[in-house]
């Protein structure tokens, strides 16, 4: 842009937008950051009052609950169980998401049309609850981890994210391998994956992020409670305020301890979101990307 | 003689076409055979869509069955359209398709402009770095699950919270927020647009970057303000996105936020924030009433598929072909 000398009403202007700028990221982080000081509060340990209205740091810090929390054994069941739907539900959606996005990229292919039209009305139609919570049922996935990972495996747009990059490779590259004697499924998997990258990290990090997260189908498809991802138990303490988990690990470790649930709870929301505070800055971009890749109508 | 000629010709059109066809399958099958790795790759997406997918919608027949557990879809009893008699009939049905639309044109109203007013507002700092900062901070919320941020906003909105040591501090009478019938719907405004305005910005953003700067450079030296390159350039060069993304959110007019509100009501307010999908799941998951459930669930798709068809067009004809969704 033109470099011109900015007069002080710009310059007032700009100061007024970077303050406003810096107001609007303080609104976004005090809801979190009051979540930080209650959970690091010790003030209670010593009968004080706890932190409580406008909290900006903790009186006096301790860890006290964390140390609580560590030995909550449904909140690392939890944490297992969301790992393992998050990586299994990555690894099947990139697989069965890339190899149906190939084929669809060649415009050629019999019966494209038809593929791609059962596919994209999907996304203006679906059952609703009720009947996939039956098929669940029917299918006797009820209480597998299969119920969490399987249904939401093959996502309409991004089978055509992967579709319109997979289209942007020059198709040179693929000519030149057949004339060597490669087939379709040694191209796609020597050529197309490895040139694809982008976009199958883009998807990875939606269906983790997506799976991380979930906890809806938990709540339905999975009765057992010992079986339950780190949101659902997050739910039944914080939202369904159901302590009495909790009260019973403070009672068998025998202490009188003065962490309340208001505390345990604030402690549990950190454990929850702290894995996604720790990577969130580096892959953020990438969703941008993801974004962009999406927004641009092939 | 003429008559032969003509006949002929007609044979000849009609052996033309066999041929043609003939020729048109051979070439099918050709390709059919030189695509059949191809074609076995879709197998297990066809599967897949088959069964997770498109049984979901045959189990759509439930809304019209008295659903029999034992005897299954196909064996339970036709009722016609006596749920939907019912449903039309049920005033708590009102009541939740009433608050399904108050609270998503709420959000709409008053959470539409905030991601393009914010993007407006970002695209005029210059320093690169300070709106990297910016965006990853106001993105944040979105990859944060609804039942955090509830959790989150019940400290933030309880009695020892912030916002009634304030209400203290100049004397007022502290308020239970979320379990206020009159408070409820605002609070779900407010956390909603906490949630989404910074990602929700990201269009409008790469929208503003895409803007030529010779447009800019031209109304420096014409001697435009910024004001005035904001409103005669920046937001003019928006109008089209603003307006696509407005009728697209039409077609989800239906759809009040389920993960929110599902994660932050309680009994006190069900007047005022119960929606159609929280009220399918207690009716359906939780009561068991499958086929009013899904009767209920249906009557919602089914507008929001007519809405979806009504929004293809309107984007046709204001946007052209190239914004349409089909």
């Amino acid at each position: 842009m033109l470099n011109v000398k900015k007069t002080p009403a710009d310059r007032l202007i700009d100061f007024v937008i970077y303050a406003v700028m810096a107001a609007i990221m303080l609104i976004t982080l005090y809801p979190f950051w009051t979540q930080v000081v209650i959970s690091l509060d010790g003030a209670g340990v010593d009968g004080a009052a706890y932190a409580s209205g406008i909290v900006l740091l903790p009186s006096k810090l301790t860890f006290g609950s964390y140390k609580l929390a560590f030995k909550f054994d449904a909140i690392w069941n939890g944490y297992a169980y969301t790992v393992l739907r998050t990586v299994l539900g990555v690894l099947l959606s990139i697989v069965f998401t890339s190899i149906t996005a190939y084929p669809l990229s060649k415009r050629d292919l019999p019966f494209n049309k038809y593929f791609t039209g059962m596919i994209l009305f999907t996304m203006l139609f679906a059952g609703g609850t009720i009947p996939s919570y039956l098929l669940i049922k029917e299918l006797h996935m009820m209480n597998t981890i299969w119920a969490l990972v399987v249904p939401g495996m093959i996502g309409a747009f991004n089978v055509l994210i992967m579709r319109n990059f997979f289209r942007a490779i020059p198709e040179e590259l693929e000519e030149s391998a057949r004339v060597d004697g490669a087939g379709y499924l040694r191209i796609f998997a020597q050529i197309i994956l490895p040139l694809s990258k982008p976009v199958l990290a883009t998807v990875a990090l939606w269906v983790g992020v997506g799976h991380w997260n979930a906890w809806f189908d938990s709540l339905m498809y999975i009765t057992d409670p010992n079986k339950q991802v780190l949101q659902v138990v997050l739910r039944k303490i914080i939202i369904q305020n159901d302590t009495s988990d909790i009260t019973q690990i403070i009672q068998n470790i025998g202490k009188n301890t003065a962490y309340t649930g208001r505390q345990l709870q604030a402690t549990i929301v950190m454990f929850s979101i702290i894995p996604m505070l720790a990577v969130y800055p580096f892959i953020q971009k990438y969703f941008v990307k993801g974004v962009m890749i999406g927004a641009i109508k092939g | 003689m003429n008559d032969t000629v003509i006949v002929s010709g007609a044979e000849a059109r009609l052996a033309g076409k066999k041929r043609d066809k003939a020729m048109l399958r051979r070439s099918k099958m050709k390709k059919i055979k030189q695509y059949r790795v191809l074609l076995l790759m879709m197998v297990p997406a066809i599967v897949y869509y088959v069964v997770f997918q498109y049984l979901p919608m045959y189990g759509v027949l439930l809304a019209f069955k008295d659903f029999k557990i034992l005897k299954g879809i196909m064996g339970s009893p036709w009722v016609g359209l006596d749920l939907f008699r019912t449903i039309f009939h049920d005033d708590y049905f009102y009541t939740v398709l009433k608050n399904t639309l108050i609270i998503s044109l709420y959000k709409l109203l008053f959470g539409f402009p905030v991601p393009i007013v914010f993007a407006l507002l970002l695209s005029e700092v210059t320093n690169g770095k300070y709106k990297r900062v910016v965006q990853t901070v106001t993105y944040l919320p979105h990859f944060i699950s609804w039942v955090v941020l509830a959790g989150i906003f019940f400290s933030f909105f309880s009695l020892e919270g912030p916002l009634n040591t304030i209400i203290r501090f100049f004397g007022g009478n502290p308020v239970l927020f979320l379990a206020d019938a009159g408070y409820f719907r605002s609070i779900l405004v407010i956390t909603g647009i906490f949630q989404s305005f910074g990602w929700g910005s990201i269009i409008y953003f790469a929208a503003l970057s895409n803007i030529d700067p010779q447009l800019y450079e031209a109304a420096i030296i014409d001697g435009a303000g910024r004001f005035k390159r904001m409103f005669y350039i920046s937001i003019p060069m928006l109008v089209p996105i603003i307006a696509i993304m407005l009728i697209l959110s039409m077609s989800g007019v239906l759809d009040a936020g389920f993960d929110q509100i599902f994660n932050m009501y309680n009994t006190q307010v069900y007047n005022v924030a119960d929606i159609i999908d929280t009220y399918v799941y207690r009716k359906g998951i939780v009561e068991m009433s499958y086929s009013y459930a899904t009767a209920v669930g249906l009557f919602k798709s089914v507008v929001a598929l007519i809405l979806i068809f009504i929004v293809n067009r309107i984007v046709k004809l204001i946007g052209g072909k190239d914004h349409a969704l089909w």
